[in-house]
């Protein structure tokens, strides 16, 4: 199978600030790479170069078989974006957005009135398609946006954060819509914060921390790394907390994660959900109140914490 | 070559939507120099004497200029409002020419400036501005005054692409606009000012312009001599000229900004 995206070494610097520092990314056709990292990660800079918005300061990056920088304007013809903001114009109505993206890409007018309404339809948006964008809601517009990367039936994809500043509603159902998407066998790069927007919709996903690459793999392969299962615990007294910690510390097959406010411990353990019963066993014994407890597979976010040291949020 | 063309109308096209859309901004294109007129015939004019002619046919034709200069701004607002939207960033993704965004936007404009001058000759007329030359001159005027003003618009455009935020574009549009209207012959007799202020007056572009546009339409008056200075004695060729060198010189540096803005 060819790859999709091949990058290798992308540096890209503003001044001191090191934007990306050394990327590298294989995509093969047909998959999709989850691009995970906190903001300020290098994951919009990624994209931008791939998308031949800026230029690498050094590395290659071929997309579709185009160098990012030599054949830019071949490769701008086989790939569709859509930044973190949707690029829609307000005083369009999603009709004429769509348009004029199929005369951009040189469909020929009727070609884009009909692409125009099949988008349209396929995306929801039908019945508001002749009203200007200006009075759509959020999600409308990346629904909207998501169409117009579309309108050239483009073999590969890029998507920067795509449901950013959407509610959680919305949210699902454009993932809904790239689910199916990406099952028609395009080539898709997306980036995300949302760790279970990844973990939904990519087939292998690259942490990104400080413009590159810590970590690779399937979100099963990622989770695994970080060990086995968690117990999740809360206490219902502040005075119980320490003495709970004391007695579960042999459990903790790494650094437990402790949330002071709320009472709530999270440690891996190894014993999955033996594990968990001599824990409530233990700290019934000394009669301390457990409020809520669980077992649970390492989320992204645990892969995180333990990749970077960092919180997330 | 003509892909670049192709996707210039595609934008322009979608410019003059906008335009449609937004009728506040195409209002206040035209309702700014009515009410410039009015003030300047009924309030100056009454004070003003002007030799050989009336205060309204000597100002109307500058007034045409001030109204394209003012309203080449909305060119360089409108885009960095679309920069600062990321829709750039969607052309830049997109197999276009680079060039596209700059030529449909600055045509969509003039466009827009063909409509707020047609508002203001009919104000004009009514007020008492008369069109004295043949209608070949008078077209040839209108002609000449649009051209200039989508050399104009090319200026804003790379201003605002070097700006790049929609509230300092116009700030300083502003600051900038201002001296050009004024230290012109758009409002005064540029011979009766202070020694290197005429010179920047009989120099101004403007100046050349309004001269030009007076002569086309007949708004002249034997008392009123033109000053020896060449672009105002030849203020056709001059008007020519000046557009040419702003569109040689800004069309590839705005056209350069643009390729290399990321909002």
């Amino acid at each position: 199978m060819a790859n999709a995206i091949e990058a290798t070494g992308l540096v890209k610097t503003y001044g001191k600030h090191t934007a990306l520092d050394g990327m590298d990314l294989v995509v093969p056709e047909g998959t999709v790479l989850g691009l995970l990292g906190p903001n300020g990660a290098g994951k919009t800079t990624t994209v931008r170069i791939l998308t031949t918005l800026i230029r690498p300061d050094s590395g290659q990056a071929r997309v579709a078989g185009y160098d990012v920088v030599r054949e830019a304007p071949k490769l701008r013809k086989v790939i569709g974006a859509s930044g973190q903001y949707a690029a829609v114009d307000d005083h369009l109505t999603g009709a004429e957005n769509l348009e004029m993206v199929g005369r951009l890409y040189h469909l020929g007018a009727r070609r884009s009135r009909q692409r125009a309404r099949e988008l349209l339809d396929r995306f929801d948006l039908a019945e508001a398609g002749d009203r200007p964008v200006k009075g759509y809601s959020g999600g409308m517009r990346r629904r909207l946006d998501l169409a117009a990367t579309l309108v050239a039936q483009p073999p590969v994809l890029f998507l920067d954060e795509p449901t950013t500043g959407l509610d959680p509603r919305a949210r699902i159902a454009l993932w809904d819509v790239i689910a199916e998407l990406v099952r028609g066998g395009t080539t898709l790069l997306l980036t995300t914060q949302y760790l279970e927007e990844a973990d939904r919709l990519a087939d292998s996903i690259a942490v990104v921390d400080h413009g590159k690459v810590i970590a690779r793999g399937t979100a099963d392969q990622l989770k695994d790394q970080v060990g086995g299962d968690r117990i999740e615990l809360s206490v219902t007294s502040g005075s119980d907390f320490e003495q709970a910690l004391r007695l579960l510390a042999p459990l903790s097959a790494g650094e437990p994660s402790l949330d002071r406010e709320a009472l709530r411990m999270t440690m891996p353990v190894t014993q999955g959900a033996a594990s968990l019963t001599t824990a409530l066993g233990k700290l019934a014994a000394d009669g301390i109140a457990v409020r809520d407890a669980g077992l649970r597979r390492p989320t992204l976010d645990d892969v995180f914490l333990t990749l970077t040291g960092e919180v997330t949020t | 070559m003509s892909t670049a063309l192709a996707d210039g109308l595609t934008i322009a096209k979608r410019n003059v939507i906008k335009i449609k859309r937004t009728p506040d901004l195409l209002g206040s294109v035209v309702t700014f120099p009515i009410v410039f007129v009015l003030m300047l015939v009924y309030v100056f004019g009454a004070m003003i004497e002007i030799p050989g002619m009336s205060y309204a046919e000597y100002m109307i034709p500058g007034i045409f200029v001030q109204t394209v200069v003012m309203s080449s701004q909305i060119t360089g607002y409108t885009l960095v409002l679309d920069l600062q939207k990321g829709i750039f960033d969607r052309f830049r993704t997109l197999p276009m020419a680079p060039s596209a965004v700059l030529t449909g936007q600055t045509l969509g404009d003039v466009l827009m400036n063909a409509a707020s001058i047609l508002v203001m000759s009919l104000m004009g007329l009514l007020v008492g501005w008369r069109i004295n030359g043949s209608p070949l001159e008078a077209i040839t005027a209108f002609a000449v005054l649009l051209f200039f003003a989508y050399a104009f618009s090319w200026v804003t455009a790379t201003v605002a692409l070097a700006l790049r935020t929609p509230e300092v574009f116009n700030n300083i549009a502003t600051i900038v606009t201002f001296p050009i209207m004024f230290l012109s012959n758009i409002f005064i007799d540029s011979s009766r000012l202070a020694g290197p202020l005429q010179a920047i007056a009989e120099w101004n572009p403007v100046s050349a312009v309004t001269q030009a546009l007076r002569e086309l339409f007949g708004n002249t008056s034997s008392a009123l001599p033109v000053p020896d200075v060449w672009p105002l004695q030849n203020p056709l060729l001059a008007t020519l000229g000046w557009s040419v060198v702003l569109l040689l010189v800004f069309v590839p540096l705005a056209t350069r900004l643009y390729k290399r803005s990321v909002s």
